[in-house]
């Protein structure tokens, strides 16, 4: 891992209340820096599963985990080897539309990247598109050239390649 | 399975562990546990301060090593606990903070949690950060597990406060309880034992040192390990340096004992860790206040860090052989190991520079002063007490001349606020270490700023029995800051003054204890002596110079090998 890029954690919380409060506590008062964070249930009952991605060389990011890991709603932490995992993230976008011919332009590009129209008004469309942050980058790249009214995106989640998992045995 | 309420759950629960005594004071959001509170086992002392109370739960629990309780109402009940709960965070001290909270629900629900009642304050979210962890109950159903999560969570691992915020409809609820035997908390499994590859390692390195030197930290106090310690030291012929808050952990007058490091350091400590080929440090955060400035501390040393919390290891120090493990089983193990490796007791041309040093760096006091002066007044404080007594500081120049000069020579009987730096800390801790050790002499060292913060508990010590002595070191000034304006502010002296109000005497005879001014060390002897045969509280007013520095220090930014002062 190469120090200053982004890095992906993974963590199996408590899913109850007050535990994203004592992570992000946590990360602000050690003075990590959150760059994303997506929270869902898991396949396990009462728990949730966190990808966190922060910005740190190798230390801070030992750190992060040790630190993650004192935290007692926090099952299990670790970080993840990013050429060995899959990672997607979502964004909506609503792109101007001012004609047709931009409108047919602009479903072109959609469907070179794979997303779906999901929503269509007479000035508007509104795109879903899945991938790595990388690919989302380059979209919204091209959709900067339309106009974009609005933009959701959701951070990475993120599972590692082939049968490595952090999945808490019962 | 038995029907009751909450509130008796509660108490219930705490006796199950042996909980004999509470430090709080009461308000309309405990009355329900107050109201069956005189009829349990369980002692209440009533505090005259919230803060006093945490304070004095964190002395109790640092003199016993059983888990210290403190109550409190809920809003500003709760929060005039934080401060005490931040400094029992900073220390690693095993404390219970149970707090009253307005209702999660009721018929009114203008009282419901989350709308801003009367006296409601966020207590969980005020104390993530400063609690090891924190539990709001939701029903009485769950109180006897809570309770015992919450005990083995601060008594176990790294040792550290856990807060339970009781609302007051679950007290009152009436509901089948059970008190079962299990507990299992899945994000919380401590590492003990170490592991064999790095003790081996460890012991190679230790085996192979010409200059080895031994930092212990309170870690070596929590876990008991003193004895440990004191063998592995006698073992590999190494002096033993302690931290500020590892002071006691070996007698700092054993011939192998440097006295701790650190910015008001014994010199010989902070001079052979400078010189140490292997440092083996235990249970020891390296506080900055410890190793002054990080790029030259113990630079020509090989390093094995042992503790128990992992997150410690590398965090401010780089280490080369790390052992994640309770100290106590760690340095046993590499006893064992050792033991067998180490046919004859070697080094000897390093025990010989350790007594040059000691010769050296702590000459004997010259002649006798006719000032007051610190150094004297603690050396024969020392004389004064027998071994097991224990001392309490406040903050500030006391407590960095009680580091200095007063000698501690059992565990757990130096008791002080290292890492939050608490003023007002000491008195009301002798008070809680009093009460778990009731039988032995508990002085608090103080200042007369520090005490005046927490004077108040005066009355808790009077009305409640608790006879402690306190020693004020009278200067008149917040000596602390007064000594850095001095130092690095050119002595433009600002908001340090405090005059010579109050009276201490009188002040410790209004609350009906008794009050003594001394004016000379037979005086201050003779006064310690009559202070140690009373059943009262005493006040020990000793006033000395304001310009008294605390001396040797290692300036802020500076190495441990730029200690500047005599000793």
């Amino acid at each position: 891992m190469e120090n200053g890029r982004t890095k992906v954690i993974a963590a199996i919380v408590e899913n109850k209340p007050g535990v994203l409060h004592s992570i992000a506590n946590m990360f602000r008062r050690r003075g990590f820096n959150i760059e994303s964070i997506t929270v869902g249930h898991t396949e396990q009952k009462g728990l949730a599963r966190m990808t966190i991605t922060v910005n740190g060389d190798d230390k801070t990011l030992e750190q992060i985990i040790k630190q993650m890991h004192k935290l007692i709603d926090v099952v299990k932490v670790s970080s993840l080897e990013p050429e060995n995992i899959v990672t997607r993230e979502l964004a909506l976008v609503k792109v101007n539309v001012p004609d047709t011919k931009t409108r047919s332009d602009i479903i072109n590009c959609v469907e070179v990247f794979r997303g779906r129209v999901v929503d269509v008004s007479s000035e508007t469309l509104t795109i879903e598109i899945t991938g790595t942050p990388d690919k989302i980058d380059a979209f919204l790249n091209l959709m900067k050239t339309y106009g974009i009214m609005e933009l959701a995106r959701t951070g990475i989640t993120a599972l590692s390649r082939g049968p490595k998992s952090i999945r808490i045995d019962e | 399975m038995t029907k009751m309420s909450g509130a008796k759950a509660l108490l219930e629960s705490l006796e199950r562990q042996n909980v004999d005594v509470i430090f709080g004071i009461l308000g309309g959001a405990t009355l329900p546990i107050y109201d069956l509170l005189c009829n349990s086992k369980i002692r209440h002392i009533l505090c005259r301060h919230e803060q006093g109370a945490a304070h004095a739960a964190d002395g109790y629990a640092r003199a016993s090593g059983k888990a210290g309780v403190c109550m409190a109402t809920s809003g500003p009940g709760a929060t005039n606990l934080v401060t005490g709960i931040t400094n029992a965070y900073m220390d690693s001290s095993p404390v219970i903070a149970l707090t009253g909270q307005v209702p999660t629900t009721g018929a009114n629900t203008s009282y419901m949690i989350g709308r801003d009642a009367f006296q409601e304050a966020d207590i969980i979210g005020i104390t993530t950060p400063i609690t090891k962890h924190n539990f709001q109950l939701r029903e009485a159903a769950e109180i006897p597990k809570i309770v015992k999560t919450a005990f083995y969570i601060a008594t176990t691992g790294r040792p550290g406060p856990v807060l339970i915020d009781v609302p007051k409809n679950v007290q009152t609820e009436v509901a089948q309880i059970e008190f079962s035997d299990g507990i299992e908390i899945r994000g919380y499994k401590p590492t003990s034992n170490p592991h064999p590859l790095q003790i081996r390692k460890a012991a190679e390195m230790l085996a192979e040192a010409e200059k080895p030197v031994i930092l212990a930290g309170g870690g070596v106090i929590t876990s008991n390990a003193s004895q440990e310690l004191l063998q592995l030291a006698e073992l590999l012929m190494a002096p033993v340096a302690t931290t500020f808050m590892g002071k006691g952990s070996l007698p700092e007058i054993h011939p192998l004992s440097l006295g701790s490091i650190g910015m008001h350091g014994n010199p010989v400590a902070n001079k052979l860790l400078c010189e140490a080929d292997v440092l083996l440090a235990v249970g020891t955060r390296f506080s900055d206040r410890s190793t002054g400035n990080l790029d030259s501390f113990c630079a020509p040393a090989k390093k094995i860090h042992i503790d128990i919390d992992a997150a410690e290891i590398g965090k401010n120090v780089d280490v080369n052989i790390p052992i994640v493990a309770d100290a106590k089983k760690a340095l046993k193990a590499l006893h064992a190991r050792l033991a067998k490796q180490l046919k004859k007791q070697k080094k000897s041309a390093w025990m010989k520079r350790v007594k040059e040093a000691k010769k050296q760096l702590n000459p004997p006091s010259k002649g006798k002063s006719k000032d007051l002066k610190p150094k004297a007044l603690l050396q024969e404080l020392r004389k004064l007490l027998p071994e097991n007594a224990i001392v309490t500081t406040e903050v500030g120049q006391n407590q960095m001349w009680a580091a200095l000069y007063f000698n501690a020579l059992k565990p757990r009987t130096f008791i002080s606020s290292g890492g939050l730096g608490t003023m007002g800390f000491g008195f009301p801790a002798a008070i809680g270490a009093k009460v778990a050790c009731p039988h032995r002499p508990v002085v608090d060292i103080a200042g007369d700023g520090s005490f005046r913060m927490t004077e108040q508990e005066l009355g808790t010590s009077v009305t409640e029995d608790i006879p402690v002595i306190v020693i004020v070191l009278n200067n008149s000034v917040l000596g602390m800051v007064a000594q850095w304006q001095r130092m690095f502010f050119k002595g433009r002296y600002t908001a340090v003054k405090l005059g010579s109000v109050p009276d201490f005497v009188k002040l410790a005879e209004a609350y009906g204890a008794q009050g003594l001014r001394v004016g000379s060390v037979a005086e201050f002897s003779k006064a310690v002596k009559k202070a140690l045969k009373s059943n009262v509280t005493t006040v020990i007013d000793v006033p000395i110079s304001s310009e008294e520095d605390v001396v040797p220090m290692v300036p802020p930014g500076c190495g441990l090998n730029q200690q500047v002062g005599e000793y």
